[in-house]
């Protein structure tokens, strides 16, 4: 078996704040094949964003701070090396492409030109002409229609749906091993998001690249994922192929979420909602973040004082949860 | 439609209205945004109205439009069969007690300088109706939302999303209104959030007779709260009808692209077949002639740029505005057709 494309292993974030301190990841291991499309789920403050950023030196420190864990991306540990290599690695072999493309793409910068300087900072023996010509059929393989004089464009001229394509453009412009998308979609409107995960879909199979893709919306993940990971609390509760994790959860929190959602082919009598809320991060917990919220883990003492490892339940399915087979036989 | 009228509770006939783009030095007026452009519909006590769209439809205007939030360009809204145009002064303000609304964001709409008492009491205090029993009528609205005596005193910023949301709903409850309108009040909320406050408006509407206009761009919780949706499209109503006809007999391209296109996580996606329509949609100062939907319509003939498709009856409570019409059962896995994203 060769090694995964990217491993990471206990990673550990916290914040420093007014109020204490946020452990935003605690304890996070996960691995990216070559090739292959890795889904992150989770709500807000469940850590996936930042388990990213973290990877790529994107958090501001302080007041964030990696406590522990290695990132061994193409063999080479990210989190314990030079700038120079992190800057090479970013943009040329992990793309990145964010939520929002208008804060992203610079407002006063001709879209052509962004595109052209991504392609130039990493290879500097490229003419202008050339980094441009590329940006041109770049545009054209996203989708963008008259790429030629669309490249001339500024931001502003662009909707939100073209916007997210000439972000695509830019990260795949260097032909990355891994692409990082954080919930690229989540801004646009539902007609836009099919064609932009439609786009996706076509890019990474154009480039081979492995994939992250971030999101908060269940429905994306099955759509464009092969496997997938569920984030709460800064920890990782289940991961698996997309199929076993919507079909048989085997975490009470994966189950819980897929019982809270409204079914868009069937009429649903009744939703079952998750009760409370998600924890607080500042007080630190020394068993399951979900307990408190766990139909399965509400009374049990072993769920308060001891963390559950991530097992494996099946061939390629982890779950963290004392009692896995509950959840199945639920 | 007139037959209708009798026992609605609210009617909208031919509601416009058209935002002036104003340019140059002399703020002229350039061009015109046709925000809403000739919507009707009616809202009958204690039923869900769906109204969905994508950003720019016009769904928010219309709801804005009926809480008088607008100015109608044209049209008329009548509830209990008074027309709400001609009102002023203390008449508006006494209808204004019975049309109530929720907004989508819960940290922009409640002021952290007020404390949730204040909040939820303010429409009281506005209609002069606080007195002796407001107090008391405060804490009992807070408590039918979930919430807590105790968390009267406290200030929003204390309070997660869904809390918040929740101190949204006690605000619009607190005047007894009759309809609610609720503008996308879930879109804000984290999913394992999302399930709790739409069980909670639904617990409201059995008890309180409350008849909800639920503004939404999200199909699956429309398909669970809605008894009738309407689907708009540039500022008109492409298609409305009850939630099986427009879940499974879905008859405007519109509608069937829409519902194609939402991303499903129970697996059963993947025998449904997509449209991904071309292009955006139309600057909405200037829309396309004749159908606005034709430019993104994979069935547009010549006539589609020519003429304007009526909202007409396909079935009964069934209305649809195209040219073409054909009920396709997408969501069921019926072929669509060969269609896809013309590069």
């Amino acid at each position: 078996m060769t090694s995964p494309l990217l491993e990471v292993k206990d990673l550990a974030v916290q914040f420093r704040t007014m109020d204490g301190t946020v452990r935003a990841v605690d304890g996070v291991s996960f691995t990216v094949d070559e090739g292959e499309i890795l889904g992150v789920v989770g709500e807000s403050g469940s850590g996936k964003s930042v388990t990213v950023m973290s990877m790529l030196g994107l958090i501001p420190q302080p007041p964030g701070r990696i406590v522990g864990g290695s990132v061994s991306f193409q063999g080479t540990d990210l989190l314990n090396t030079s700038k120079r290599h992190l800057n090479q690695v970013r943009g040329e072999e992990i793309g990145m492409i964010f939520q929002d493309p208008m804060t992203a793409l610079n407002p006063v910068m001709r879209i052509g030109k962004q595109i052209a300087e991504a392609i130039l900072i990493h290879h500097r023996r490229t003419s202008s002409s050339a980094a441009l010509s590329r940006a041109v059929d770049l545009l054209r393989l996203v989708g963008v229609p008259q790429p030629e004089s669309r490249v001339h464009q500024y931001p502003h001229q662009f909707s939100g749906g073209m916007r997210q394509r000439a972000m695509i453009a830019m990260a795949i412009a260097n032909d990355p091993s891994l692409l990082i998308a954080d919930e690229p979609t989540t801004a646009l409107d539902v007609t836009i998001q099919a064609q932009v995960l439609d786009m996706l879909r076509r890019a990474q199979a154009e480039t081979g690249a492995a994939t992250i893709f971030i999101t908060h919306d269940l429905g994306v993940v099955a759509e464009l994922a092969e496997r997938v990971i569920v984030m709460y609390a800064g920890r990782i509760m289940e991961s698996g192929s997309v199929r076993t994790i919507f079909t048989s959860p085997r975490h009470p929190y994966t189950a819980g979420l897929l019982n809270s959602l409204p079914s868009l082919e069937h009429d649903t009598e009744t939703l079952t909602p998750i009760p409370g809320s998600p924890p607080n991060l500042l007080v630190p917990t020394p068993g399951c973040p979900f307990q408190p919220r766990c139909e399965i883990g509400r009374d049990r003492e072993i769920c308060t004082t001891t963390r559950p490892p991530l097992v494996e339940v099946a061939s390629g399915h982890e779950s963290a949860c004392h009692f896995t087979e509950e959840v199945l036989a639920r | 439609m007139s037959s209708a009228d009798s026992d609605a509770l609210l009617v909208v006939r031919d509601l416009v209205k058209h935002f002036p783009i104003r340019r140059g030095v002399f703020r002229h007026v350039g061009s015109v945004v046709k925000a809403v452009d000739g919507v009707s519909f009616d809202l009958v006590r204690g039923e869900t109205l769906g109204l969905v769209g994508e950003s720019g439809c016009g769904k928010t205007s219309t709801g804005r439009l009926l809480m008088r939030l607008e100015e109608p360009t044209s049209g008329q809204i009548r509830y209990a069969g008074r027309d709400l145009g001609p009102l002023s002064g203390p008449d508006r303000k006494l209808i204004a007690r019975d049309i109530q609304i929720v907004f989508q964001d819960p940290y922009a709409s409640l002021s952290p300088r007020m404390t949730v008492h204040d909040i939820v009491a303010e429409p009281l205090r506005v209609q002069k109706l606080y007195g002796r029993t407001g107090s008391a009528k405060v804490d009992e609205v807070l408590e039918s939302v979930g919430l807590r005596r105790q968390h009267a005193s406290r200030y929003a910023h204390e309070f997660s999303g869904g809390q918040r949301q929740r101190i949204g709903i006690a605000r619009a409850l607190v005047l007894n209104p009759s309809v609610l309108v609720l503008d996308e009040p879930v879109s804000a909320l984290d999913v394992s959030i999302r399930a709790q406050v739409i069980n909670m408006l639904e617990q409201l509407q059995n008890e309180l007779g409350l008849a909800y206009l639920f503004i939404s761009h999200d199909l699956s919780v429309v398909r669970h709260t809605c008894d009738r949706v309407a689907v708009m499209y540039l500022g008109k109503i492409v298609e409305t009808g009850t939630r099986p006809q427009i879940f499974t007999t879905p008859t405007h391209p519109y509608t069937q692209a829409l519902l194609s296109a939402i991303p499903s996580p129970n697996g059963e996606g993947d025998r449904r077949e997509r449209i991904v329509l071309r292009g955006d949609v139309p600057n909405p100062s200037d829309p396309p002639s004749g159908c606005r939907f034709r430019t993104r319509c994979w069935k547009a003939q010549d006539i589609c740029a020519t003429e304007e498709p009526p909202l007409l009856p396909q079935a009964s409570e069934h209305l649809v505005a195209c040219h073409f019409p054909q009920p396709i059962d997408v969501l069921g896995g019926e072929p669509v057709g060969r269609y896809s994203d013309a590069e």
